[in-house]
């Protein structure tokens, strides 16, 4: 059976690996050293659990959509990660790694985020565990998202804009990369998706894991079968995807979407359609698909979701596309409002705009009555609310 | 014996002075090797601008964009450097990230590299494990040295992992920094010099980063076979109306005081 999952030097068939500087080195192998016995520490385990259930309020509710299954004609289950605490599936991330952070004693947090969800989530969980924290958000997302950047100013943390590039999330991680590059020593970089140099994209792999863990359960109890046919999710970085698929990678039968954002098309020059469009390359640490131009320049993406619009994609997605295992569809930034509105009015539940990619994916897709649909709704709309206020002219 | 080596062997306080290329206009990378050699410099490091260069600071991020937006790429600088060494006989090495260098195929690039006369790479975020594992046969094979980077938190181990692996310098980054750090060398970092030489590689340092003038320059020879300066040139060069002048006057002033 194929292997879907990171080898000892993190690589993901031809993908994944640590392409960093001299300077990250030691951090990156300190990390890589520790990080599997930290997570599979009783001690480790019994606080995230706890955290889990007790903080982030787990399990997230797998909700069978009556109308929305009525209009497609099939069975689909919603995995709400909105309905966590913050907001997103990303605090599942954040509250696992501020515990390793604090087992190898730093005292000083930095992040990327692009929507804000991850910055806000590092935030809280810097708040609960008293540690300073500084993220790093591209000019461009901290006006598109703004009730997010006060949550992270109330939640104490410094939010440092990037100003290079498209000022977005590709621009905020090069500036937390260069943060951490000039504060080794009591600095934790805590990356909030399945990006990066080894280990961080199968250390977020893990901590997402939670997600597919509790999707068999509750698919158990509602149908009887631990496997759905289809598990459903969007992909920036790619990290709900990756903890809505984990359990199921070797389930040959659970056919896997994956969802990216095309912006105003793929061939608009307006997109972060990254596996549609991208070749193979070197972004943030990692070899995997990336936009690129044909002298190796990296191509500024774009999409109406902040929290998609990023010119990479984690190298595991990059081996699922390779190896046929997932299936990779795009979304545009109108059928992404589209989905929105269809969401809202038959199952009163607002999305995020990245979920939606997602969602949207419903237009796409044949399905018979029986098949069991699970779509993971990575997070609540709270934050997009000055977009869909423009969008759908409620103003 | 290669160039690189033929200059630690015969110098010291050796000055290495890094650009970008393709700024402040296209064009201007051969006239700015010529003047640099001219003018005293021993060493000459010419980035290979990139869209994202996560270890540097904002005067060579600034540079790069400038370049890119002129047209710079690798196949370009390769047509530029075609006929360098008909002029130049100084050290030559390129420095830059390794995704265009992927792009443009990492051995056609080293036969590149061999083909016009540039003596060494830089490629900060291509790591010694790979390297070691994937492709320094195809280095030592086109005679193109491999030039690695330490830090203040290298282990010493590791340190002489390195030492052992490569055949020109090594870049001792001076602090924990991108490119353009202030200008200076503290108690800690003098510490961190001597902890080095007292390893006693078989490779010389040069020591890079926060180098931009005089006394710094003078401070890091004492430690190291010189010193390598990048943003401060660049800076200079932002400013620069007459190159030849000014380059002629940046180098005396490192030089001289
Ligand atoms: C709600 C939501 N979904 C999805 C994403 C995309 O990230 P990933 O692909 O890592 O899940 C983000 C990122 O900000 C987000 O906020």
């Amino acid at each position: 059976m194929a292997n879907y999952h990171a080898d000892k030097k993190g690589r993901y068939g031809r993908f994944g690996g640590a392409y960093i500087p001299e300077m990250l080195q030691p951090n990156i192998d300190d990390l890589s050293a520790r990080y599997l016995d930290i997570i599979n520490s009783e001690e480790f385990q019994k606080e995230y659990l706890s955290l889990l259930k007790d903080y982030v309020g787990r399990p997230s509710p797998l909700y069978y959509a009556k109308r929305l299954s009525e209009k497609y004609n099939t069975n689909i289950f919603l995995k709400r990660e909105d309905l966590n605490h913050t907001g997103a599936h990303k605090i599942n991330n954040t509250v696992g790694q501020i515990l390793i952070a604090k087992k190898m004693g730093k005292e000083r947090i930095i992040a990327e985020t692009g929507a804000g969800q991850h910055g806000v989530a590092t935030a809280t969980a810097c708040a609960l565990m008293g540690l300073k924290c500084v993220v790093y958000m591209g000019e461009t997302d901290i006006e598109r998202q703004a009730p997010n950047v006060v949550r992270m100013k109330m939640l104490g943390a410094e939010v440092v804009p990037a100003r290079s590039g498209n000022k977005t999330l590709k621009d905020a991680t090069n500036e937390a990369l260069r943060d951490w590059i000039c504060n080794p020593e009591d600095t934790f970089y805590l990356i909030g998706s399945v990006v990066g140099p080894h280990p961080y994209p199968d250390m977020v792999a893990r901590l997402q894991a939670v997600i597919s863990e509790e999707i068999k359960v509750q698919m158990k109890e509602k149908t009887g079968k631990e496997n759905p046919d289809y598990v459903i999710a969007c992909v920036g970085g790619g990290s709900n995807a990756a903890g809505s698929f984990y359990h199921f990678l070797d389930e040959e039968s659970v056919i896997l979407v994956a969802v990216e954002a095309s912006g105003l098309g793929i061939d608009s020059g307006e997109t972060a359609a990254t596996i549609a469009l991208g070749d193979i390359g070197i972004i943030h640490g990692s070899k995997t698909y990336l936009m690129q131009d044909d002298d190796g320049q990296i191509i500024e993406p774009y999409s109406i979701s902040a929290g998609l619009d990023y010119p990479g994609i984690g190298p595991q997605h990059s081996h699922l596309k390779d190896t046929g295992r997932a299936i990779f569809l795009s979304a545009t930034d109108d059928e992404a409002l589209e989905a929105v509105r269809e969401l809202t009015l038959l199952e009163g539940i607002i999305p995020a705009l990245e979920s939606a990619h997602a969602l949207a994916a419903l237009k796409k897709m044949k399905f018979n009555k029986e098949d069991n649909v699970v779509i993971t709704v990575s997070g609540r709309g709270d934050k997009d609310l000055e977009t869909y206020m423009n969008r759908f002219h409620l103003k | 014996m290669n160039r690189i080596n033929q200059l630690f062997k015969n110098k010291k306080d050796i000055l290495s002075v890094y650009f970008t290329a393709g700024y402040p206009n296209l064009n201007d990378t051969n006239t700015i090797i010529q003047s640099l050699e001219k003018n005293g410099t021993d060493l000459v490091e010419i980035g290979m601008p990139f869209s994202d260069p996560l270890a540097d600071g904002p005067t060579i991020q600034a540079s790069s964009l400038t370049a890119l937006k002129n047209g710079m790429s690798i196949s370009k600088l390769f047509e530029q450097l075609k006929e360098v060494r008909k002029t130049v006989s100084i050290p030559i090495i390129l420095m830059g990230y390794i995704n265009p260098v992927h792009k443009f195929g990492i051995e056609k690039f080293i036969n590149k590299c061999a083909e016009v006369g540039v003596d060494g790479v830089i490629i900060p975020d291509l790591p010694f494990n790979e390297y070691y594992e994937e492709h320094q046969q195809l280095f030592e094979n086109a005679g193109v040295t491999n030039i690695f980077l330490i830090t203040p938190q290298t282990p010493d181990a590791r340190i002489k992992l390195i030492d052992d692996n490569t055949k020109g310098f090594i870049y001792m980054v001076s602090s924990a920094a991108v490119t353009g750090a202030k200008k200076g060398l503290s108690e800690a970092q003098l510490a961190y010099f001597t902890r080095v030489n007292n390893l006693n590689l078989k490779n010389p340092t040069l020591i890079g980063f926060g180098i931009g003038d005089h006394e710094s320059f003078t401070e890091a020879c004492k430690y190291s076979k010189g010193a390598i300066i990048g943003s401060a040139f660049i800076k200079m060069l932002s400013k620069s109306s007459n190159f030849e002048n000014d380059i002629k006057k940046f180098i005396s002033s490192i030089r001289n005081n």
